[in-house]
């Protein structure tokens, strides 16, 4: 039986860990190779780096970053923040990223998608939608790009199905509501897009508590649960996370003792 | 142990700069290469695989698939990742009208589109992560985890090559072996422990069967 998956995120700025709360006000967490090492040794299951590096000159960094992350880490390494173009996901490809995320750019062009899913495959390509719930409603949400700052106007739901149909593997489905509140996951949200397309959906922006992810995953119906601050912090280690999951009979792989 | 020189066949199809790191950290001396001398002088051959079998098939088509076919015919350790794996059969339901190697008898085939659980929830297509295989191969180990990323599995004529099964929605092949031919479903490569275990086996002294 497929594995729910348990995914760290490390929010990358100018090859440090960072981690804001709901997009701003940064906290210096650590290296990232190092980080990503430590959780994959506790049993994560994939590892994420959101790179959000201003400036185009520092991206060296980052895909110096990937590369000796992958050169250590032998789980799946997703890498997004600033992916504009297929120059940006070819060089991720290969400096040793599986899955490249793109957010902005798929809102710009959105058949970008289909090209890159053409040329590098579905599983490589991740659509990272940033959603907000529109003040108001209990069950619309829109998305924003360029780091939270922008409302596209777009119907997330409607986002989430046409990105499917144009090839992406997976959505990560980050709540700007919740991020960094250590609320929870946006279950009503999470759950509307799970039940809207059929690709596996990561849920994101929240977690505070192993209940949260629990939720995520359940009632959310997510495939995955992201989750930053809760690991980082040193709240709970990916096995502690894992454990908890199987004690509620969510199928997990267990962590492995070494 | 001497692991010798690791050739990576590159069909030039996709990202295989996890699958060398792989292999090093296994203390291998791993060389991607799409010559066929290159190839072809190595002590252990991987094909490891993402992307379409169209576009695979149309690159095997050529001098890279006669190396890899002589390769296996002359009994060295082949390893087949995903895509390698998939290629070792006749034809993809991905691609009717393709070739693949023809190694083995057998096609590939897609998951169903109603697929579904024992509970009866749907499943997706592909099917992507973590999940265990059912083996009573020596080289594995019971009920181990691997990482999956695919939409095809392989549907082998003679059900002996099978090694290995895992469940999604139904049973399918996840790995097969014949002699000196190992070749997996899964990716090896970014299944952790029991990637590095399976490894570890190929770069051993160990025969598939």
């Amino acid at each position: 039986m497929l594995a729910k998956r348990i995914i760290p995120c490390l929010d990358v700025k100018d090859g440090r860990v960072v981690k804001g709360v709901k997009f701003v006000g940064l906290r210096d967490a650590g290296d990232p190779v190092e980080c990503a090492q430590r959780y994959s040794a506790g049993g994560a299951d994939e590892i994420t780096f959101l790179d959000i590096t201003a400036s185009h000159e520092n991206r060296r960094t980052l895909f110096d970053l990937v590369d000796r992350t992958a050169s250590t880490v032998a789980v799946p390494l997703t890498v997004g923040g600033g992916v504009r173009e297929r120059r940006d996901v070819s060089e991720l490809l290969h400096a040793g990223a599986d899955k490249v995320s793109i957010n902005s750019a798929a809102v710009a062009n959105p058949t970008f998608i289909k090209d890159m899913a053409e040329a590098y495959g579905a599983q490589a390509i991740v659509v990272a939608i940033d959603a907000k719930r529109v003040s108001g409603e209990t069950d619309k949400w829109t998305v924003y790009t360029h780091g939270g700052r922008r409302d596209t106007g777009l119907d997330a739901i409607a986002w989430a199905k046409q990105m499917a149909d144009y090839g992406a593997g997976e959505i990560l489905l980050t709540s700007m509501d919740r991020d960094g509140t250590q609320d929870g996951y946006d279950l009503v949200l999470t759950r509307a897009v799970v039940d809207a397309i059929s690709i596996p959906v990561v849920a994101s922006g929240g977690v505070g508590t192993l209940e949260h992810v629990h939720e995520g995953l359940a009632g959310g119906g997510a495939d995955a649960a992201l989750a930053a601050s809760i690991f980082h912090d040193g709240h709970y280690t990916v096995a502690e996370v894992k454990k908890y999951l199987l004690d509620q009979g969510v199928c997990v792989r267990p962590p492995e003792q070494d | 142990m001497t692991t010798g020189r690791v050739a990576i066949v590159d069909l030039g199809l996709g990202n295989l700069h996890s699958v060398a790191k792989a292999f090093e950290r296994a203390g291998a001396n791993a060389e991607l290469s799409s010559d066929p001398d290159v190839l072809l002088r190595a002590d252990r051959l991987v094909m490891p695989g993402q992307g379409a079998f169209k576009e695979c098939a149309h690159v095997l088509n050529g001098e890279i698939g006669e190396a890899v076919r002589s390769w296996i015919d002359s009994g060295r350790p082949y390893l087949g990742i995903c895509l390698g794996m998939q290629a070792l059969f006749e034809a993809s339901e991905e691609a009717p009208g393709e070739k693949g190697l023809g190694i083995f008898p057998g096609t590939v085939k897609r998951f169903d589109a109603d697929l579904r659980d024992a509970e009866g929830r749907r499943l997706k297509v592909p099917h992507i992560g973590w999940n265990q295989i059912e083996s009573t191969h020596p080289v594995f180990e019971n009920g181990e985890w691997y990482y999956f990323v695919h939409s095809y599995y392989c549907v082998p004529d003679d059900e002996r090559l099978v090694v290995a099964t895992t469940d999604y929605g139904a049973t399918f092949c996840s790995a097969i072996a014949r002699d000196n031919v190992m070749a997996c479903q899964f990716h090896p490569e970014k299944s952790q422990h029991a990637g590095a275990r399976l490894i570890g086996h190929f770069l051993g002294d160990v025969s598939w069967s």
